[in-house]
């Protein structure tokens, strides 16, 4: 059994950050050069961290599967970060955003890292306004605010529908800069593809450089993986295609410990699938939640073009449903309540799964102009992709996956069971709970890359000395790259007929169905026998072509493929244990009832999830034991010192 | 409906390469052109041939990955988009396309339509940045900026470093995407103190990586995904004058010295 030791610091919550910066150890800058700091991934995360370090006079090694830094998936975030400033003066405060973070996360986050998260929030906008991002201003030259799901204040902070990418060219000035003083190694095209643990800490990687093909060793005093979530386990989501699981993957059989694997989250308002050659879902972002108005027709079957339909036959059931949050209820909730509409036959478009997004009554209020000038990018790749006009007619949107809250187990360090092995940003499973709030992953991946990590490394690092670091020459660090040799061997040897794309395919559509928006113990447990089978084919009939010394995208794709199929595995174990409902972890068998209390008091609805802290207010966190037997769970419990877990409620 | 294409197939820098022809499989005009694409490899896997080599990744437009020459025309034939933005709807059956990499000198390339853009970044890392340390910014709002300045700042910084533009050039400029960054950091009061070191550091390193002059064709604006305006040039070639006049740049300044 692993140890887990949150590692939470005593003392009253809004203190444990302070306290915890003077208690960590230091080292002294002439020291600092002598420690080698892998970080994997250049992300919003993996640049804010690698520059961070790199200042601080670490000696960094920066490795990306992508051509360039700048092109990680966080460039794809639209809607905007959320900030605890109060520009607003609407009553906004680092304690009502921890205390919004950790509701909206159905009481399955840890309390003191979410607390860190508000309160470091302020700082992120201050560091990314310094480096030139050019957040949406108003006429007085101060920054604007928009609203987000889950929130009654206007906190978010944007760059017109291109937030992500704005931050993430920030992050990567700042990574660049570091790059050109020689501060950071930047190793672009690299790859990791396993991890390297001598004598129980995590010591190194080993990484395939896709343009060759070529293996190499890397040895480290700590390595950080920054490598995003693993929605693309269900194949069709809004993440871009490259996103994959493979770093954290290969970690966790390595020794390190799952968070939380199917607490998966599902965004309301995506482009609906059209075909079966699709590839991606694209989200549109949860920010024109602000002006836009989701509805489905009030009668079942009613077929007539959106326009025809009158006020009186409309279902507006959002607003019908949560009228304290209307139209900005949380992701989880939203998604649940479209799905449920179609499911009554209320859904519009071709295939039936999809409901309204309307603007015409902001249009109306504000002009084109002005919509226009709030999400123009939005309405025009919503044409490009339907050929549709938002502005003329309502877009369709339907729920898709989004995000992973579930990720590698971390402590309040942000370091893994694995000493030596910090893990941040979507990669982790710690500040989101079992729902994560709109504009609070770029938050926290910032966070933990630009103040958290810089600080509470030094905690592991003062225990080690550089001297000592295991060299490349390391008899683990040649058994690792043997492994990944053979592996890559394996792939490229077999001679069967499908390829890695067509199993992928397969594996999200046995996820979306068992482990997506709803799920049931008869459901899972079908999943799991079919993906048992699935891995197993996958064995016996890959097809896999080109070599494996040169650029080939279908052996990058093999690899990632497997890992995907293993982790789907264990997302369906860990739903099938948990058997409660919480944030977007929706089991049909827990769900209020009208009989409830609560329902008849009027704080939640039929059909809303139903927690139950007695058995689950803990961390799933999987231990992998051997690819022939079982993995082992083990519990982090979730003590809560200052807030009350309480029913969740936005009526 | 069905097309044939008309792709370059080249297994790697030094091998020489060649135009193959290919008909698609039936197709769904409401695919995305990458979409086009992964069916076209699907059925050569299946038939054991090496599927198209080509880059790809968050296929909405913003990541810069894709790249493509569709018919003569980087990212294909509609302005202000990406080829991943590009639909089959936009062909007609039975049409011929001919699919090539980005071209240029300063890009070489890798296989098939995949090409290396790392010059790029490393122009990026001569200048393109503000020097500010983790934790010494001031608060957000002590530095109020116009709203026009931001969002014209805005306007440049929406460049996805693609490179279409130095494909479409005749000379493999890199004109747009440079002064796109040095507009964005130029157009703000943060950017000040290194506006003119910058812009000497970046243009020269430009220059060293072999990417060509400029001649003001316009052709870089007409395929430029983000449709970035080439007035940003002219902004630009004023600041770089200034930057001349003011004398040799200095090395950018060290962070976390
Ligand atoms: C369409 C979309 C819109 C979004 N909008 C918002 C929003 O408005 N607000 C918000 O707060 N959040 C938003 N999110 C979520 C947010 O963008 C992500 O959670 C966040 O950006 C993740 O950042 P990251 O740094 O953890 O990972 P990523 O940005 O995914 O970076 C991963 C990095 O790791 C590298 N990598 C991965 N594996 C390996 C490996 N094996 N070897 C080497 N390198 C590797 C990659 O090259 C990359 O550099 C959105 C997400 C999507 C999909
Ligand atoms: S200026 Fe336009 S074409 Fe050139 S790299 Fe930037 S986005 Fe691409
Ligand atoms: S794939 Fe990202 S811009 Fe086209």
């Amino acid at each position: 059994m692993a140890t887990l030791h949150s590692n939470v610091p005593s003392g009253p919550l809004a203190t444990k950050w302070e306290n915890h910066k003077f208690n960590s150890k230091l080292i002294n800058p002439a020291n600092k050069r002598k420690y080698r700091i892998i970080v994997v991934g250049a992300g919003l995360t993996g640049a804010s961290a690698a520059a961070t370090l790199a200042e601080l006079g670490y000696e960094v090694q920066n490795f990306v599967f992508h051509d360039s830094p700048r092109r990680a998936h966080s460039v794809a975030a639209q809607g905007g970060i959320n900030a605890a400033k109060n520009y607003q003066n609407d009553g906004d405060s680092v304690h009502r955003l921890f205390y919004d973070t950790i509701k909206g996360g159905d009481f399955r986050s840890r309390e003191a890292n979410v607390h860190r998260l508000a309160e470091v929030s302020v700082q992120i906008i201050d560091q990314c306004a310094a480096q030139g991002v050019p957040f949406a201003r108003e006429y007085g030259g101060l920054l604007d605010n928009r609203s987000f799901g889950g929130a009654q204040v206007s906190r978010t902070f944007y760059a017109r529908g291109q937030t992500g990418q704005q931050l993430l060219l920030g992050a990567y000035s700042a990574l660049s800069r570091n790059v050109a003083n020689g501060g950071v190694k930047l190793h672009t095209h690299s790859e990791m593809l396993d991890l390297v643990v001598v004598d129980g800490q995590a010591k190194g990687i080993v990484v395939r450089n896709l343009q060759t093909g070529e293996l190499t060793r890397h040895a480290a005093d700590a390595v950080v993986l920054a490598t995003g979530g693993y929605g693309n386990v269900f194949n069709l989501s809004t993440y871009a295609r490259g996103a994959n699981t493979t770093a954290i993957w290969r970690a966790y059989r390595r020794g390190a410990c799952f968070g939380n694997p199917c607490f998966t989250q599902i965004h309301p308002t995506c482009i609906p699938v059209s075909g079966d050659y699709q590839s991606k879902l694209t989200l549109m972002s949860e920010s024109l939640r602000n002006d836009g108005r989701i509805w489905a027709p009030a009668k079942v079957g009613d077929k007539r073009a959106p326009g025809d339909i009158p006020e009186s036959d409309r279902d507006y059931f959002l607003e019908r449903m949560y009228g304290a949050f209307g139209n900005l209820a949380p992701r989880d909730v939203a998604s649940r309540a479209a799905k449920t509409v179609c499911d009554e036959g209320r859904g519009v478009g071709a295939t039936g799964l999809g409901v309204y997004l309307d603007f015409a009554e902001s249009i109306k209020r504000l002009g084109d102009e002005k919509i226009r000038e709030r999400y123009g990018n939005l309405f025009a790749m919503y044409h490009e992709i339907t050929a549709e006009d938002a502005y003329k007619a309502p877009m369709r949107i339907y729920p898709a996956v989004h995000y992973t809250m579930g990720g590698l187990w971390v402590d309040y360090n942000l370091m893994s069971n694995l000493p030596g092995l910090f893990v941040l940003g979507e990669a982790n499973f710690s500040d989101h709970g079992a729902n994560r709030l709109g504009a609070s992953a770029l938050m926290q991946g910032l966070s933990d890359g630009y103040f958290v990590l810089p600080t509470t490394i030094s905690n592991y690092l003062a225990t080690q000395a550089p001297s000592k670091r295991p060299p490349v020459s390391h008899a683990v660090f040649s058994d690792v790259e043997t492994d990944v040799r053979n592996r890559v061997q394996r792939y490229i040897d077999g001679k069967g007929k499908r390829t890695p794309g067509s199993y992928h395919k397969e594996l999200g559509k046995i996820m979306w169905e068992y482990c997506g928006m709803a799920r049931n113990r008869t459901g899972l447990e079908k999943a799991l026998g079919l993906l048992g089978n699935l891995r197993e084919e996958y064995r016996q009939n890959l097809h896999v072509s080109g070599e494996a010394a040169e650029w080939n995208q279908s052996l990058e794709s093999a690899g990632r493929v497997e890992d995907f199929i293993e982790l789907g595995e264990l997302m369906c174990r860990d739903a099938l244990e948990r058997e409660e409902s919480c944030g977007g972890h929706f089991r049909e068998e827990f769900q209020y009832t009208k009989d409830d209390p609560e329902v008849r008091n009027g704080l939640v609805n039929p059909g809303d999830v139903k927690r139950d802290d007695g058995r689950f207010a803990h961390v799933a966190a999987w231990e992998f034991a051997g690819s022939d037997r079982p993995p082992i769970l083990n519990r982090e419990e979730l003590k809560y010192e200052e807030v009350k877990m309480s029913t969740r409620s936005y009526k | 409906m069905k097309v044939q294409l008309k792709v370059w197939r080249q297994k790697n820098r030094n091998s020489p390469g060649k135009f193959v022809i290919y008909d698609s499989p039936d197709l769904n005009p409401n695919m995305s052109f990458l979409e086009m694409l992964d069916v076209v490899n699907e059925s050569l896997a299946s038939k054991s041939e090496e599927p198209i080599a080509f880059d790809h990744d968050c296929r909405e437009g913003i990541c810069g990955t894709c790249s493509l020459v569709i018919d003569g025309k980087p990212h294909g034939p509609h302005k202000g988009v990406a080829t991943c933005q590009t639909y089959m709807r936009s062909f007609k059956e039975g049409d011929q396309i001919v699919i090539e990499p980005f071209r240029a000198k300063a890009f070489p390339l890798i296989k098939d339509l995949v090409v290396d853009r790392k010059a790029f970044d490393r122009i990026q890392q001569k200048g393109g940045f503000i020097s500010v340390r983790t934790g010494s910014a001031p608060d957000a709002n002590s530095i109020p900026v116009p709203k026009d300045n931001a969002d014209l700042a805005m306007d440049a910084a929406q460049c996805i470093g693609c490179g279409a533009c130095v494909a479409a050039c005749k000379n493999a400029s890199a004109m747009l995407f440079v002064s796109a960054k040095v507009s964005h950091l130029g157009l703000l009061p943060q950017g000040q103190p290194e506006r003119h070191r910058r812009v000497k550091a970046m243009v020269d390193q430009m220059d060293e990586e072999g990417f060509g002059a400029c001649t003001v064709t316009g052709a870089c604006e007409a395929v430029c995904p983000k449709s970035i305006s080439l007035d940003f040039i002219a902004r630009m070639n004023r600041d770089y004058l200034v930057a001349l006049a003011k004398g040799d740049a200095k090395k950018p300044a060290a962070g976390g010295a």
